[in-house]
């Protein structure tokens, strides 16, 4: 399955002048687990902001034929777009059922909403099982591990039926069988979606994409296979450091930038 | 969770609350209180209704309302034009001018005050005017996202203005407001039996009220209103519009305050810019506060102690209730910011943490 879920066409968000994301074409396929990296300020983050309506933008987005340009956030969201933020963001105060529950009901009509649950839906059980939860549908969410509260955001999406996921460093101070877990829970979720990941972490990203997309200083500095991307001269060069300089087997440091990030934010900066 | 809040969650235990307030209200309060501390407790009971609103709202909706008083004052000001209107009408015959009218020098009556006659026509303003005025109002300030303290000023400024407003209509009773009724549906304000009919209505009235938050809070809603004010980010990216959710909490909490002001005019028998401007709208969040924003009985309970607390103090101490008052503000957002309600959790939490420092002590 090769199907494209999404098109981005020539996405350009400028601050004040400042252009943070520069003419970007990116389209996501169903079935894919498709990374996007870059140095700090390279823009991954503000695409998907763009993408979601968070960011005002020209050039165009699409969706099953649909031009998503200045339609509001909800509205996208409802399209089957779903992200997650940098900080896992999930309602605290209430419990992962209740979390799931919000997510699945975001059509439901004003009268089902002003009764109580009767019982939960199916999907928000069969997907608490998926994100590792089933045991703590009951828990409040703001007292789950850091690596739980990243799944049950993931779950929301999922029990969303978004089709299309961004997520924003989803294993971002996750520890390394969080790490492992998640890798394969996206591509679980991957199968019949069209699953984005900005990230930091080289390790992750190699073990896990399907596609790349590198993004430097806003603009698409090369994408392809994880090989195709990491043999890439611009990219060594701007982003990798040294050629050969791809440490995959040093063990990746808790919830820090890998080091290869650090070098090329120095040379960014 | 505790056997007791256990017991309050199950449907038998709600009946059974829900039944002792009643017994409380209608069977207990009249024997201990006669007469005029009847009629005051009455008036506090008018604040509770506030408060669920505000409970409503702020507690689980995170809109900080400074201005109830707006609302209150809506409801209050239908409900008196229609007893000034009746009142009038049973002097003079239909068409009447009120008195406080006459001695402004006013001669014939506005034409806005005409429907009034009307005892239907003035409950349903009483139930719709303000509640489509804070519809309006809340997608005007919540679609454009305004939130937070912006919000919190902009109501608080609307009630100083509204009670402004109103203090230039002489129609309106200008400074002194409206007062001196009669008759409240055809039954003699004043007399005693009447005034504890009153008091049961405003009783009735706050239980029913109490169930409606109940059944909100235990709704799918109120779990999204919850969410809402706890990342509303989150839910707008779900697919929700969120500026309609809280539309919804601000309209059911402006409807409360109405309903409020409408009971609180023939139970006090004067209605005027004084109670429904700036400090009013404060003393209805104090007492939310200070009860316990988030909780059911919290709002009920601050709202009654705060009005309790308020008459007493300035019955014995005229100067110095003010200064208790900001007091016990501080006192609560430092100490206590989960207000009365958190206690029994926060002694639970006390007497658990105690015991296991006791059985560390021995091991």
């Amino acid at each position: 399955m090769n199907d494209v879920l999404l098109t981005c066409k020539n996405i350009e968000v400028s601050f004040d002048g400042f252009k943070a994301v520069d003419g970007v074409d990116l389209e996501l396929r169903r079935g894919e687990v498709h990374f996007l990296i870059g140095p700090n300020g390279a823009g991954k983050t503000t695409l998907v902001d763009a993408i979601t309506g968070l960011a005002k933008y020209t050039g165009s987005v699409t969706k099953d034929g649909e031009e998503l340009r200045g339609k509001k956030i909800p509205h996208i969201a409802r399209k089957g777009i779903g992200r997650t933020f940098q900080t896992a963001t999930v309602f605290e105060n209430l419990t992962v059922a209740q979390n799931l529950d919000i997510a699945a009901g975001a059509g439901r009509s004003p009268w089902s909403l002003l009764r109580r649950r009767k019982h939960l839906p199916q999907q928000v059980l069969e997907t608490m099982e998926r994100i590792g939860l089933a045991d703590h549908a009951g828990t409040d969410a703001g007292i789950l591990a850091h690596g739980q509260k990243q799944w049950l955001e993931i779950g929301m999406l999922l029990v969303g039926d978004a089709d299309v996921l961004l997520l924003d460093e989803p294993i971002a101070g996750m520890g390394h069988e969080e790490r492992e877990t998640t890798g394969k829970l996206l591509h679980d979720i991957a199968a019949d979606r069209a699953v984005a990941v900005v990230e930091h972490d080289m390790d992750f990203m190699r073990a896990n994409a399907s596609r790349v997309t590198v993004l430097h200083a806003g603009a698409v500095l090369a994408a392809g296979s994880v090989d195709e991307v990491s043999t890439d001269a611009k990219v060594q060069e701007v982003y990798l450091g040294t050629s050969n300089a791809a440490p995959s087997e040093t063990a990746p440091s808790k919830g820090a930038p890998s080091k290869d990030m650090e070098t090329a934010d120095a040379r960014v900066a | 969770m505790s056997a007791v809040s256990k017991f309050f969650q199950s449907k038998f235990g709600i009946w059974s609350g829900f039944a002792g307030a009643a017994v409380a209200l209608f069977g207990i309060m009249p024997l201990l209180l006669s007469g005029f501390r009847l009629g005051l407790f009455a008036q506090f009971l008018c604040y509770a209704i506030v408060a669920v609103g505000i409970g409503l709202a702020w507690g689980r909706g995170g809109m900080l309302t400074l201005g109830q008083g707006v609302y209150f004052g809506m409801g209050a000001y239908l409900m008196a034009m229609h007893l000034k209107m009746a009142d009038a009408e049973f002097r003079n015959g239909p068409g009447a001018v009120p008195d406080f009218m006459e001695l402004a020098g006013i001669r014939s009556l506005p034409a806005y005050w005409a429907p009034f006659a009307s005892p239907v026509f003035t409950i349903a303003a009483i139930l719709i005017l303000p509640t489509a005025f804070a519809v309006l109002l809340g997608l005007a300030v919540f679609k454009r996202r305004v939130k937070g303290a912006y919000f919190a000023i902009l109501s608080q400024a609307l009630a100083g203005a509204f009670a402004i407003l109103l203090i230039g209509q002489q129609s309106l009773g200008g400074f002194n407001g409206i007062s001196r009724f009669q008759y409240f549906f055809g039954y003699t304000i004043n007399d005693p039996v009447n005034q504890q009919m009153l008091y049961f209505i405003v009783a009735a009235v706050l239980l029913a009220v109490v169930a409606l938050s109940l059944q909100l809070r235990r709704s799918r809603y109120g779990e999204l209103l919850v969410a809402v004010r706890d990342s509303e980010e989150r839910v707008r990216f779900l697919g929700y519009d969120s500026a309609n959710i809280k539309v919804v909490a601000y309209a059911v909490a402006a409807l409360l305050a109405s309903i409020a002001g409408a009971l609180f005019v023939p139970v006090v028998g004067i209605i005027s810019p004084a109670s429904i401007g700036i400090v009013p709208s404060i003393m209805f969040i104090l007492g939310v506060a200070i009860g316990g924003r988030a909780s059911l009985l919290g709002p009920v309970i601050g709202a009654l102690a705060v009005a309790w607390a308020q008459t007493t103090l300035s019955e014995q101490f005229p100067s110095a209730w003010t200064y208790a008052q900001g007091l016990l503000f501080i006192v609560v957002i430092a100490l206590l910011p989960g207000g009365i309600a958190s206690i029994p959790a926060l002694a639970k939490r006390f007497r658990f943490k105690n015991n296991a420092e006791a059985v560390e002590a021995t091991a």
